[in-house]
């Protein structure tokens, strides 16, 4: 099936149980507790990335937190 | 090597002291190793001490820079009391390959903006050329 991933069309397997937890395992992206994920134009929380499926024609947005400073993590971060 | 025009560099000292005491943060766009674009993000720390994007702004941002043809250059950031060079919470969170990180600072007599390159946890300065 193909689904758009950071603007670029992509043709994976089909997987009726790919989520988008798996799909980023897939991709190889590295720290995934630091990604936020932008599906269909709507930012997911990351507490459904284990249960959100990945369907045909979906238009998927990845980036890291973009962050820093000098003291403890802020409430903001995750 | 991260070329940076006279303006944006002027902004990124202008963004940096119009939000001081906190520290702002921002996106450069550009090709190469040549900045062309300058993105000014919201701190939702609101904090002296750290920051942190707006998701929505950086998908925002990300889509703007694709629609353009350009890249991320470099994620930017004041250090409104503290030196340029990177924290560690700075090099933990260094997440998003392949950018520069460039700091400003206001805790001399006259601002300095210092880039680097964090990978790995390993910091490596760039030397930054202003062009007009």
């Amino acid at each position: 099936m193909t689904i758009t991933i950071n603007g670029k069309e992509t043709t994976i397997p089909e997987n009726p149980a790919r989520t988008i937890t798996s799909l980023l395992e897939e991709l190889d992206v590295s720290q995934r507790l630091y990604v936020t994920v932008e599906l269909n134009g709507d930012i997911l929380d990351s507490a459904a990335f284990v249960t959100t499926p990945v369907n045909a024609g979906d238009v998927i947005e990845f980036l890291y937190f973009m962050g820093g400073g000098n003291a403890l993590f802020a409430q903001s971060r995750r | 090597m991260l070329r940076i025009p006279q303006n944006i560099h002027d902004d990124l000292i202008a963004h940096a002291k119009e939000g001081f005491p906190l520290e702002v943060c921002g996106i450069l766009g550009g090709t190469g190793d040549t900045v062309s674009a300058i993105y000014r993000m919201t701190n939702t720390d609101a904090s002296n001490e750290h920051f942190m994007m707006d998701p929505k702004e950086q998908f925002s941002v990300v889509k703007d820079l694709r629609a353009k043809g350009v890249s991320m250059l470099a994620i930017y950031h004041s250090h409104p009391e503290s030196p340029a060079r990177p924290s560690q919470e700075d090099i933990r969170l260094a997440l998003t390959p392949d950018v520069s990180h460039v700091i400003i600072s206001l805790a001399g007599a006259e601002p300095e903006i210092k880039s680097c390159k964090i990978s790995a946890g390993i910091v490596q300065f760039e030397p930054i050329e202003i062009i007009v």
